[in-house]
């Protein structure tokens, strides 16, 4: 059956089994790369997506569940051509070092600052706690959404 | 003549083995340089690092630059990426390559400019003579100028003269990766592609019985089953389809299983296996064991650890006309094509092997096995690529664990302190069950086919670096010791490489032992360790580390908080690594800060070496206080993230690390330095906090309630 998405502010239309996690449709249908399988069952962050304000894990989402909301893909969070605050504060604190799990925490951390740009360390803490990283990369990349919080107040 | 006298003489790193310039490096018209490195990236920054050591030796700005991705139709074949040797193996090759491809082509300008050597001088590519007249190197450089076998001639700079070697370089990679643009594998899309699953069996050596394969062709989009003995796998159109069918696969295949699991998980069954035993070190120095005033005995274990990559492996394959081109983010391209080669019963040749990034993998996991899987799903649909990506309960419950161990240890002190004996028993499986060994074929689905492949015999790679024995001989000085290690042949559950390999559990072992030994001399453990210490580069770290972090000579934790220091030499030829930890123990045990100061010679990268140490250290603490595989008689139980709960951002600590720059000294093998020390200096400052021992990894709640008790 016919899904219609509003992703990243376009309307988008697919062919899929209405109970298919929205993660695969990203990746799949719309070759939106960013959000990443790491466990399907929404332990790991690593497929994390806004949608409607909310960091969402899309592998844990059905489509047909994300049909008339607003849904946020890190693709879709540069502004004209440039990139947004936290990815480039990821780029300056060189916080990743494999990167898999890095857009789907800077997806969290971007639903905690819209909210509430004066977040603390102990609160980004608590919000990131469902992303796991392997790497250890954790302090550059609690630098990193520090720093970009910092330019969001200023 | 002697044979020696005609054995072609040793290049330095991976040149030896891969000895023309060509495969190295390649100065092209555009104003670029492609370098073609053998060794991969795995999250721990090595492009960037080699592309900087071009940079410098090459004389060429670091955005001219072009790192072809390591492909087996011309890539230099450097084995595994693995043990902390890309820049001692890969970075000494381009080194040399790119010091001697400069001088042939200032040989070139000045025979050109009709100068000496000594006129000229080259910038960012550009060589000037110096009474007038320049020429470029992508203008002189030839065809053949580089169709040559390296000399090793040429000596890289002298230190004094670097400018982009030592340079904290932005990583290469990140801004893709911090973009969402598709950097993995995982992301290729390629036009017409299909998807697969495979059903694995529920456990080791089952067998699968009965199948009804109608059932699963009958579903939506399921374009081919797969099954061979007791490997199944799925084709699909869709990956959500792909999915169902593997789910239903599970639901409807019937299985026999065999068990042979160990009766608990507690490594101690070890020690009553078939072993073969080896004494890797002994010193005898009767008088001063007749010192002996006091003797003290203990006895260390850790379990089997995962990986557990957030990123469960994924590879692509195509076959084609008998033919076979593979994307992977393999440790080991060629040695993976070795093996693949053995069960497609076909010439290497014929299959291309392409590297692309992946999720970090800290060790042999599942990257080599999904890849097999993705081979014999795509001969099932010739001339469609198929893209395969482990399931996560896959990952934990078939990678290859880094094996359980149990280390014993005794020694005595004499009446001032004094260690004079040391006397050491290392029990483990090997840790190197990787592709391309002569015998046998180390890919999971291989030995599921109806006519199926054993795995090879496990390796345990010889001391100096070792394997299971790796760390296993103490850097201290003691009048006495003697180091046994017992190599368990029997593996019960499937082993190999993880980070640090044997050296976290014999650091562990020897550093706490340490500091039981210090507590019993009453000496400050900082100090009873330089007292051991004749290495000077030994005793600057473990100095470095205890000035930053102002640690108080005998300092005492509060019944609540305390801290440990932990110390190694990473294989013992290595990095030189000290760590200092700070816990907290309420319910549980929290690292709340930790300080390091590594030494590993020349630094190539210093905020790489830096990001690597940190990223060691939380790891290790994660290991420490939380990682355990469980299983039962017949199958391993962890599955999903909730049964194997790794550190997350609340628990993990502040860490200050320290770099001792070498910049005359050759550089050294550092990604995998931090395990060992950090996993003793938790142990450490537990003991500090409240005065219990714990020996027995991971420190759960349990174990300090028992500690306790």
């Amino acid at each position: 059956m016919t899904i219609t998405l509003d992703v990243n502010g376009k309307k988008q239309h697919i062919a899929a089994d209405p109970e298919t996690p929205l993660l695969y449709v990203l990746r799949n249908d719309l070759k939106l790369k960013g959000a990443r399988y790491g466990c399907g069952i929404g332990q790991c962050g690593a497929c994390t997506v806004i949608i409607d304000g909310k960091a969402v894990q899309s592998c844990d989402v059905p489509v047909s569940a994300a049909t008339g909301k607003q849904i946020t893909t890190v693709e879709g969070i540069a502004r004209n051509g440039k990139l947004h605050p936290l990815q480039e504060a990821f780029i300056a604190e060189q916080a990743a070092q494999c990167g898999y799990c890095a857009t789907g925490i800077i997806m969290s951390a971007k639903a905690l600052l819209d909210a509430n740009p004066k977040a603390t360390e102990s609160e980004i803490r608590t919000a990131l706690k469902g992303n796991l990283c392997r790497c250890g990369t954790h302090q550059r990349i609690l630098r990193a959404i520090q720093r970009a919080a910092k330019e969001w107040r200023s | 003549m002697s044979t020696a006298e005609n054995a072609p003489r040793k290049l330095p790193g991976s040149l030896n083995t891969n000895r023309r310039l060509d495969r190295w490096l390649r100065i092209n018209r555009d104003g670029t340089v492609s370098v073609f490195p053998g060794k991969v990236e795995i999250g721990q920054g090595i492009l960037t690092a080699l592309s900087q050591i071009v940079a410098e030796e090459l004389d060429v700005g670091l955005q001219r630059v072009r790192l072809a991705p390591t492909d087996t139709r011309y890539s230099p074949d450097e084995g595994m990426t693995s043990g902390s040797q890309s820049i001692t193996d890969g970075g000494a090759a381009l080194r040399y390559a790119a010091a001697e491809t400069r001088d042939l082509l200032m040989q070139q300008a000045a025979s050109q400019l009709g100068v000496s050597l000594e006129q000229l001088t080259v910038t960012d590519g550009t060589i000037t003579a110096r009474g007038g007249g320049s020429v470029t190197y992508w203008d002189i450089a030839t065809e053949d100028l580089l169709k040559r076998e390296a000399t090793g001639d040429v000596p890289p700079k002298p230190a004094a003269q670097h400018s982009v070697i030592g340079a904290a370089v932005p990583r290469r990679d990140i801004p893709a990766k911090v973009s969402g643009s598709p950097s993995y594998v995982h992301d290729l899309d390629l036009p017409g592609m299909l998807h697969g699953r495979v059903a694995r069996p529920p456990s080791y050596g089952a067998k699968l019985t009965a199948l009804d394969e109608a059932e699963v062709r009958a579903m939506p989009g399921v374009v081919a089953v797969v099954r061979d003995g007791s490997f199944v796998g799925v084709v699909a159109e869709r990956e959500d389809q792909a999915i169902r069918a593997l789910n239903r696969l599970k639901r409807i295949a019937r299985w026999e299983e065999r068990g042979g699991l160990p009766e608990s998980t507690n490594p101690r069954f070890l020690l009553k296996e078939t072993t073969e035993d080896e004494v890797i070190s002994e010193k005898s120095d009767k008088a001063a064991a007749a010192r002996a005033a006091r003797t003290l005995e203990a006895e260390y274990t850790r379990p089997y650890i995962a990986h557990a990559t957030i990123g469960p492996s994924c590879a692509l394959a195509t076959c084609d006309d008998g033919r076979y081109t593979i994307w992977t983010h393999s440790q080991g391209v060629y040695p993976l094509r070795h093996d693949l080669s053995k069960v497609l019963k076909i010439e290497p040749e014929r299959i291309t092997i392409i590297h692309s990034d992946g999720a970090g993998c800290y060790g042999h996991n599942g990257a080599d096995d999904v890849v097999l899987d993705a081979v014999l799903l795509a001969r099932a649909v010739p001339g469609k690529p198929v893209r395969v990506q482990w399931m996560r309960e896959d990952e934990f419950t078939w990678e290859p664990y880094g094996p359980t161990m149990v280390v014993t240890l005794k020694a005595s002190l004499d009446a001032d302190g004094n260690i004079v004996d040391w006397v050491e028993d290392v029990w483990s499986n090997s840790h190197s069950t990787r592709p391309g060994a002569q015998k046998g074929v180390n890919l999971i689905a291989a030995w599921h086919l109806s006519q199926p492949h054993e795995p090879s015999p496990p390796r345990n790679p010889p001391l100096p670096g070792g394997g299971s024995h790796r760390n296993a001989i103490p850097i201290y000085e003691f009048p006495n010791q003697r180091v046994t290690n017992h190599l368990v042949k029997r593996m019960p559950l499937r082993v190999s490489a993880l980070r640090a390999l044997g050296a976290t559990a014999n650091v562990f072992a020897i550093e706490s032992f340490m500091d039981e030994l210090a507590a019993a001399a009453g000496a400050d453990p900082i100090e009873f360790r330089l007292r051991h210490l004749k290495d000077p580069r030994a005793r600057a770290v473990l100095e470095a580390v205890a000035a930053k972090a102002d640690w108080k000579k005998g300092e005492k934790g509060d019944g609540a908080r305390g801290r440990g220091v932990g110390f190694a030499r990473y294989k013992n030829g290595a990095a030189y690594v000290a760590a200092i930890v700070e816990v907290e123990i309420g319910n549980e045990i929290g690292v709340k800060r930790a300080w390091v100061a590594i030494d590993a010679g020349l630094v190539i990268n210093p905020d790489g070496l830096i990001n690597q140490t940190e990223g060691g250290l939380i790891q290790t603490v994660s290991w420490v206080l939380k990682e355990a595989i469980q299983f039962d008689r017949e199958r391993v139980l962890t599955q999903t993230w909730l049964d194997y709960p790794i550190l997350n951002f609340e628990e993990v600590p502040q860490i200050e690390v320290t770099v001792i720059n070498r910049p005359d000294l050759p550089p050294l093998g550092a990604g995998e330095g931090t395990q060992g020390p950090t996993a003793a200096a938790v142990a450490n400052a537990v003991f500090n906090a409240i005065g219990a021992r714990l020996r027995d990894l991971p420190f759960t709640r349990d174990k300090v309630i028992s500690a306790l008790a």
